[in-house]
């Protein structure tokens, strides 16, 4: 697939007044991609996503469609939709109409409106929603109205803004796969809006993950989750164990680190040229930590240390434990339950040993 | 408990008889086949058939009728406007100088309008009564609007720029449908504003622009005749279908919210 240039955002800027919301983000999204952008409430996603949109404008910068800046034109000469949070569907209008609208609006004969707002219908799955009015209708159904809505004049770009949140986690996750075979069936790029990390990684091709008005990183989901390039990232994606120390010495891609309280390990596979004596944190996900009552056939580059069940939470699937170490560290372990039933390995206080191979962590800077 | 209960239940009773009971006694009387509003004869509607044979009420009630339609109707576009602004621009001031009519003592407003047209020689009739009537009405309007602005989603005028629509186009197709109900109350509010509104229009009104309530009032002075009650009935008979619809059409306005 030849990949194309859709959206440059330029170093752009927003402030409210002393609160800077946006500062100097530049972002490529590419024709076809289902792109996220990921933060916590505050992070500048929906004022970016805003200013894609055209409701606001930015302080400095350029957003730039098919290498042409966007921002003298009004929203409405945009060839980019939003779906709104609370999908905004029109209450003095049928669904019919509402859907009509974007056609209308552009100019099209009546006879083929028509024929687009049935087959757009069709293609939600909600023909005999037709003539009713959107009061009456599901929050699952109005979603698939605003979507339908947004999709039926075919825009260049869809803007989501956190579509998703107003629906129980059942529909969110039967929503998150119907949109995940929509944008792959229709191609039209997709700009989505959470600050759900879980909802980002199952979406999307790539994501960029904002924090202050900035971003952090962009990158696709695996390497998010696997290579987290701060602090930051590696906590708010997923769950994450972070170790903090000091770097002793490196070879290649060859790590050993001094971490405080409990001595050095080795970190292989390390993408970044450490500095001797630099302070940092080895991050670790719960699942690629190994526990047991006593670790046999330890691997010669896995790194092991005793401690104490300290809590335990039963989770269905898996069962979390809370293991304190000799310097006092909480960590988080993870063991499935494999049989039916819970499997209880361990109870609090008992004594464990935890282990991880030489790949499982990833080690990032201060 | 119970005693509570029933103390409540009648000194309900007693403010709801002191409320209304002059308006029943006015609708009663406006039946009573005796030309004294002392005691029941019997039935007649013959004070209605009166009431529609004379020349001055048919006048009066007309011209009421005309400065009602037309002070509702401009107020209704001024004030829809002024309500718009004030939602838009959050300005204390603008909306201090909108809504002071409406607080403002009558008896005020009527002598600064009667000054007014006098000073820039305007001929006292229908067309000063008009005028006055817009300048306390339009208020209302206001308030009425944006009550229904302020429930609105702000986003919906957001989607439908979005979809393709110009700022007119918007307001025409999404905004002002929407706002509707709100405008109709208001418009209905000042047209019962209007039709019986007495000080103002005692002060603004020239010779042979007789209004309703000042057609009354001048009745009234010789003696409470059973036209009076009859027409009275009328009035408060128009002005309760019109408040009713109004209220259906925005609640949130006589709710207070």
């Amino acid at each position: 697939m030849e990949i194309t240039e859709l959206l440059e955002i330029v170093t752009v800027s927003r402030h409210f007044d002393d609160f800077v919301a946006l500062d100097k983000v530049s972002l490529h999204i590419e024709a076809g991609e289902f792109f996220t952008l990921l933060g916590p409430s505050g992070c500048g996603k929906t004022t970016l996503l805003r200013l894609i949109a055209g409701f606001d404008q930015p302080d400095g910068g350029d957003i730039l469609l098919d290498g042409k800046t966007i921002l003298a034109a009004p929203p409405e000469r945009r060839p980019l939709h939003t779906i709104f949070q609370n999908y905004a569907l029109f209450p003095h209008m049928t669904v019919a109409e509402n859907i009509a609208f974007p056609l209308r609006m552009a100019g099209i004969a009546k006879k083929e409106i028509q024929a687009r707002v049935a087959e757009a219908l069709d293609d939600v799955r909600l023909p005999d929603k037709a003539r009713q009015y959107p009061d009456a209708l599901s929050g699952g159904q109005k979603q698939r109205i605003a979507i339908a809505r947004a999709l039926v004049n075919r825009p260049r770009l869809l803007l989501l803004d956190e579509p998703l949140s107003a629906l129980d986690a059942k529909l969110r996750e039967q929503m998150q796969i119907e949109l995940i075979n929509l944008q792959k069936d229709i191609g039209i790029t997709f700009i989505y809006v959470t600050h759900d990390q879980g909802e980002a990684l199952a979406l999307s091709h790539r994501i960029a993950v904002m924090d202050c008005g900035k971003i952090v990183q962009v990158d696709v989901p695996e390497r998010l989750y696997g290579v987290p390039n701060s602090r930051f990232v590696a906590d708010f994606i997923g769950k994450c164990n972070l170790l903090e120390g000091r770097v002793r010495e490196q070879q290649g891609d060859s790590v050993i680190v001094e971490l405080d309280g409990l001595g050095p390990v080795h970190v292989c596979r390390s993408e970044t040229k450490f500095a001797a004596g630099s302070r940092c944190a080895l991050t670790l996900r719960p699942e690629k930590i190994r526990i047991a009552a006593a670790i046999v056939n330890s691997a010669d580059d896995e790194s092991h240390f005793t401690g104490h069940v300290h809590d335990l939470l039963y989770l269905g699937d898996v069962t979390v434990y809370i293991v304190t170490l000799a310097n006092g560290l909480l960590l988080e372990a993870l063991l499935a339950n494999s049989a039916s039933g819970r499997t209880n390995f361990f109870e609090v206080g008992d004594q464990v040993e935890v282990a991880w191979s030489c790949d499982a962590g990833h080690l990032v800077l201060d | 408990m119970q005693r509570k209960n029933v103390l409540l239940w009648i000194s309900a009773a007693l403010v709801y008889l002191f409320l209304y009971l002059p308006l029943v006694i006015v609708v009663v009387f406006s039946f009573n086949d005796s030309r004294l509003n002392a005691e029941w004869v019997g039935f007649t509607w013959k004070w209605y058939g009166k009431l529609f044979h004379n020349q001055e009420m048919l006048t009066a009630a007309m011209n009421s009728l005309i400065i009602a339609g037309v002070s509702a109707a401009v107020a209704t576009v001024l004030g829809t406007l002024a309500g718009l602004a004030m939602e838009q621009s959050r300005q204390r001031l603008l909306q201090m100088l909108v809504l002071a009519p409406i607080a403002m003592p009558e008896i005020l407003m009527g002598v600064s309008l009667l000054v007014l047209f006098i000073m820039v020689n305007m001929t006292l009739g229908l067309l000063s009564i008009m005028l006055a009537h817009i300048t306390f009405c339009i208020g209302f309007v206001a308030l009425a609007v944006q009550a229904r602005i302020s429930s609105m989603d702000p986003g919906l005028v957001e989607a439908a720029r979005d979809l393709g629509a110009s700022p007119w186009r918007c307001f025409r197709e999404i905004t002002l449908p929407l706002l509707m109900p709100g405008i109709l109350a208001g418009a209905l509010m000042a047209f019962t504003l209007s039709i019986d509104d007495f000080v103002i229009t005692f002060f603004t009104a020239g010779v042979g622009s007789s209004t309703l309530p000042l057609q009354i009032y001048s009745m009234v002075k010789i003696a409470v005749t059973p036209e009076v009650n009859a027409v009275s009935t009328l009035l408060m008979l128009l002005t309760l279908v019109v408040i009713t619809v109004a209220s259906r059409l925005s609640p949130a306005v006589f709710r207070g919210e």
